[in-house]
């Protein structure tokens, strides 16, 4: 294809940015431009150009080991979100605008260290924007070459300039809309996550296209590589010091996920609520699971069809389909590749030029002359700075991309920017969550690492890829076994990036710690640790949390605000100040909330360090004492504790109330209980007495009564006499049993003797209706410890209730007495009417009466069965009946053999 | 002579009772449960109906609700003679259309006398 053609599709496609980024600016209260998923995708700047080409690179050269750089973000997600919430609330806070800013104020709005952080970005972005560069030139040169009428590389470098130029312009624009730089940048972002559909869609094209098409699906790839490559190699984790490597990997991709300047931008910076974070949470992940499925399969295609010929892999997904003559698919490929680079590209130089305009220029060169403008012309100040910067940045990079070797992998280079930038790590991770750190700590610790770093493999990497001199990395300096770079101190399971992550945070994260414990910060770093730490607090106390003591005006403060931004926003910031915190207008002097309200505002304008020096010029400040840091979050910490007590307080009389509620509950079923009790006694005990009455009246009246009917009447009296003596007792015995007022006499004894002597008392009876009972034991003598009288009573009651319930003549009885599992169990079967299914459940209550009180209970049923069961739980057994019989009824008592214990 | 109907499921108490109604010129029917009152009262039309209250199956609410509607026995006169004694059952009784209610244990000349009443009273 030729070179003006792929240029006239890649000047559209700028073009189509624009005016999307555009369209979104000037519709920001869309609900296109303001989607969570837009959010979700913006974060997919993570993969670049490296992505794109350079994991099927490394996954030629090296198998599946391109995979832990997307597993680190993958497995971290869950964390991800946990921390980042930390990190937004802060920086949503103080108008933090970049990683530099943020660590900057953390350590009490250091300059040096907001310079520091700043530098370190650089060292590690701009190269990594090179390879970015590096990447469209090599891509157009592969997919115009195909072309053989191209004239030499003069067109295509000078393009890549041009394409460069193009970005940076694209970059400045958007990204400088506003003088706040922890504004967010909704059209940048916009074309950012539009460009992430674009490359995953483009690049699963390709993938779909090797496997399916220039192939006969995996399985097919899977053969061919199976007898043309060495399969074992590729996919294997190799060992100990291969899963060591994985290991490391991994972190590194989990640390870049945050510290990257163009990650912070998209998830700190630009986050706006919630609910993105909450799609963040699976979209991000599952965007780079989609986008390495096909890596493997592309790399494996290309090795087999591209294999002998001595192409570079990075750039197999571009190579297959021009191979097949697929020349659309290619610029598709390129262009999704193109689009991973604008992304990277502009979004790096964005963050990295409010960095360096924030951290760097503003507080090392132009605070004093800013303080003397007016703020029209110090705006105009600041856009410029940050737009001279970008377009600084991106020459730097280009120039660094013309020394490149074109054979230096992508991958290598993406390993070096990421080993650079975990260097942040400790002051950056530690910091939110240990106050003691101190930005001397910070620093030491960061210069170390960084200095391990080049040393480890940066030095060795130059040596030996640029200067082709190996005897560097392989002798160590001077012929030092010890200091060998690649295997300092005799450490040789690492690969060479690996080895230098782990040397390098080992000694930055010791020496953060060793130093912050050694040397104490100032009270500012102190107070600002303080406020990192317990960030819940300082969000919800907002300019309180900060303490500050010295003498300021409130109009010298004003006037600061309006130099920096502008008349109108000052005059706003003022009257919310004033209405949040009820503070009288007409006062002259200022206080630590309006100090620290003031340095907010201007933090996201140039920066806290500026900011604090800002303030610092018409305020003096005067020392405050770490106990007053410590006071005031104490104080504030005890107002929540105490809150969270009062709350448990109320918790807990709540729950008290519904205890007692229920308390109550109970006692009115209980009081209803013994209402029915009563009731129950008394109707039982009146039907005698009205017998007896009854007939005593008539005796009384009768003495032209016949004898024989006399004499009934005589034996009625006696029966109901008999029957209310037996229920008086039956109702004193239940309710001592029930006021465990009785004392069971455990003896060990025969429970066949009791049972006979139990059969033998009812057996008159037995005998009178000409009903059977008999008695199934297996053995004669079957010992258990209980109380034989209770016990007879229980039988007695059990044998008299069957016999009232089976038919004349034709009932049996039976008593099946056995032990199991040190439980003796009695049954006793009857072939009466049996137990209907609904009573059972209450057959054997207190006082129960069926919910009709007026229909009559089974007579009998009375209290015998109440007491059988109080006398069986005294022995610790259980007694119940059989549900679910066709026939008769069954009722079993199970008892322990040895119930005392 | 005037037809009584007892409903009782205590049988000592059914004995004194039928024994002395019967010296007393009626002429006395006799059902265990709320069911056989029904059926006896449909078939014999009795001039009063002595009512337990609690009894098993057919209680005797439901078979004063029974008389009260049976259009044949309009002119029946029901006495509830319960154990149940506490106020509220009483006025339940009577709300609900009994033409007196007298408590066990009771006394045989009370009711009488109250039988007497009754029929008088028509």
């Amino acid at each position: 294809m030729s070179n003006w053609f792929i240029l006239a599709i890649i000047l559209i496609y700028l073009g189509f940015l624009f005016v999307i980024a555009y369209w979104a600016e000037r519709n920001k209260q869309s609900k296109w431009v303001n989607s969570p998923y837009i959010y979700a995708l913006s974060l997919a700047v993570y993969c670049s150009a490296w992505t794109y080409y350079g994991s099927v690179g490394i996954a030629a050269r090296s198998g599946v080991e391109f995979l832990a750089i997307y597993l680190g973000p993958i497995i971290a997600a869950p964390l991800w979100v946990i921390v980042m919430r930390k990190i937004i609330q802060l920086s949503k806070l103080y108008n933090v605008s970049s990683i530099a800013d943020f660590i900057s104020l953390r350590y009490g709005n250091n300059r040096s260290i907001g310079a520091l952080v700043t530098i370190i970005c650089a060292i590690s972005v701009i190269p990594y924007i090179s390879l970015q560069l590096k990447a469209i030139s090599e891509t157009f040169q592969i997919i115009t070459s195909a072309d053989q009428t191209s004239t030499e590389g003069f067109i295509f470098s000078d393009s890549t300039f041009y394409i460069a130029f193009i970005l940076a312009v694209f970059a400045s624009f958007f990204g400088t809309l506003s003088l706040d730089a922890s504004k967010r940048r909704k059209g940048i972002m916009f074309s950012v996550a539009f460009e992430s559909i674009l490359k995953l869609g483009f690049f699963l094209a390709v993938g779909i296209y090797v496997t399916f098409f220039a192939f006969d699906g995996t399985q097919d790839i899977y053969n061919q590589a199976n007898e043309q490559l060495d399969l074992a190699a590729l996919s294997s984790v190799g060992g100990i010091s291969g899963g060591l490597n994985w290991y490391f990997t991994i972190v590194l991709s989990f640390l870049a996920i945050f510290l990257l300047p163009r990650q912070f931008q998209v998830s700190v910076v630009e986050f706006s609520e919630r609910t993105q974070l909450k799609k963040a949470i699976w979209v991000f992940p599952l965007y780079l699971l989609l986008f390495n499925v096909f890596v493997i399969f592309i790399a494996w295609g290309g090795m087999i069809l591209l294999g002998n010929q001595n192409f570079n892999p990075d750039y197999y997904s571009l190579l297959i389909p021009l191979q097949n003559g697929q020349n659309w698919l290619a610029v598709l490929v390129f262009l999704g590749g193109f689009s991973a680079v604008i992304s990277m590209v502009v979004v790096s130089t964005l963050a990295l030029s409010t960095m360096l305009s924030n951290n760097l220029i503003i507080p090392y060169g132009f605070i004093k002359k800013f303080t003397k403008n007016q703020s029209v012309k110090n705006e105009k100040y600041i856009k410029n700075i940050r737009r001279v910067s970008i377009f600084s940045l991106i020459l730097l990079a280009y120039l660094l991309y013309s020394f490149f070797d074109p054979n230096v992998s992508l991958f290598a280079i993406g390993l070096i920017s990421f080993l650079i930038i975990a260097q942040l790590a400790p002051s950056f991770f530690l910091g939110m969550y240990w106050n003691r750190g101190s930005s001397l700590g910070a620093k030491t610790g960061m210069i170390a690492g960084l200095l391990i770093c080049v040393y480890t493999y940066v030095l060795p990497f130059f040596a030996t890829v640029i200067f082709n001199n190996p005897s560097f990395e392989d002798l160590g300096p001077w012929g030092i076994e010890t200091f060998k770079p690649y295997q300092l101190f005799g450490l040789d399971v690492l690969n060479p990036t690996t080895h230098a992550l782990f040397w390098s945070l080992l000694i930055n994260t010791f020496l953060y710690a060793a130093v912050s414990v050694s040397f104490k910060g100032n009270y500012r770093e102190r107070n600002y640790g303080e406020m990192f730490v317990n960030s819940e607090q300082v969000v919800a106390m907002k300019e309180t949390a900060f303490v500050w003591k010295g003498e300021a005006y409130v109009a010298d403060i004003q006037q600061l605000l309006i130099r920096f931004i502008g008349e109108h926003r000052a005059e706003k910031a003022l009257r919310i100040f004033r209405k949040r915190y009820h503070v009288n207008p007409d006062e002259k002097l200022a206080d630590a909330r309006f100090i620290n309200f003031a340095e907010r505002l201007l933090t996201g304008a140039v920066g806290s360090a500026s900011a604090k020096i800002l303030i610092g010029n018409v305020a003096k400040e005067k020392p405050v004492s770490l106990i007053e840091v410590l006071q005031i979050l104490e104080e504030n910490k005890e107002t929540i504790s105490s809150n969270k007590a009062l709350e448990a307080q109320s918790k807990k009389l709540m729950q008290l109330t519904d205890k007692l509620q229920l308390v109550n509950e109970e006692l009115q079923l209980q009081d209803q209980l013994k209402d029915d009790f009563l009731d129950t006694v008394a109707h039982e005990l009146k039907t005698p007495v009205t017998s007896i009455q009854a007939s005593s009246e008539v005796l009384a009246d009768g003495e032209d009564m016949p004898f024989a009917l006399r004499k009934q009447f005589i034996e009625n009296i006696l029966n109901d006499t008999e029957r209310l003596a037996i229920l008086i007792n039956d109702i004193l015995d239940l309710e001592k049993l029930a006021s465990g007022r009785v004392e069971i006499d455990f003896n060990v004894q025969n429970i066949v003797l009791t049972a006979q002597k139990a059969i033998k008392g009812v057996q008159n009876l037995a005998n009178k209706k000409q009903v059977t009972i008999e008695l199934k034991t297996k053995s004669d003598s079957i010992e258990a410890a209980y109380d034989h009288h209770k016990m007879m009573q229980v039988l007695t009651n059990l044998l008299s209730n069957a016999l009232k319930f089976v038919d004349e003549k034709v009932g049996e009885i039976q008593l099946d007495i056995s032990t199991q599992d040190g439980m003796l169990m009695l049954k006793l079967i009857d072939n009466g009417k049996g137990i209907p299914d609904e009573d059972l459940p209450h057959i054997f209550k207190k006082f129960y009466q069926s919910k009709n009180q007026n229909l009559k209970k089974q007579k009998g049923s009375g209290f015998g069965l109440a007491i059988c069961k109080k006398i069986v739980e005294l022995h610790n057994g259980n007694i119940y009946a059989e549900a679910n019989l066709t026939k008769g009824a069954c009722f079993i008592v199970e008892l322990p053999k040895n119930s005392k214990t | 002579m005037k037809k009584i109907l007892i409903v009782d499921d205590e049988p000592n108490i059914v004995m004194a009772l039928e024994y002395t109604l019967k010296k007393n010129d009626f002429q006395v029917f006799i059902a265990r449960n709320g069911e056989e009152a029904i059926a006896i009262a449909q078939d014999k039309i009795p001039d009063v109906v002595v009512l337990d209250i609690m009894m098993p199956k057919v209680d005797g609410f439901e078979v004063l609700n029974f008389i009260k509607k049976h259009k044949d026995l309009n002119k029946t006169k029901v006495i509830f003679l319960s154990a149940k004694n506490k106020e509220k059952d009483i006025q339940k009784g009577l709300d609900q259309g009994a033409d007196q209610y007298l408590t066990k244990p009771f006394s045989m000349k009370k009711l009488l006398q109250e039988i007497d009443k009754q029929i008088s009273g028509k």
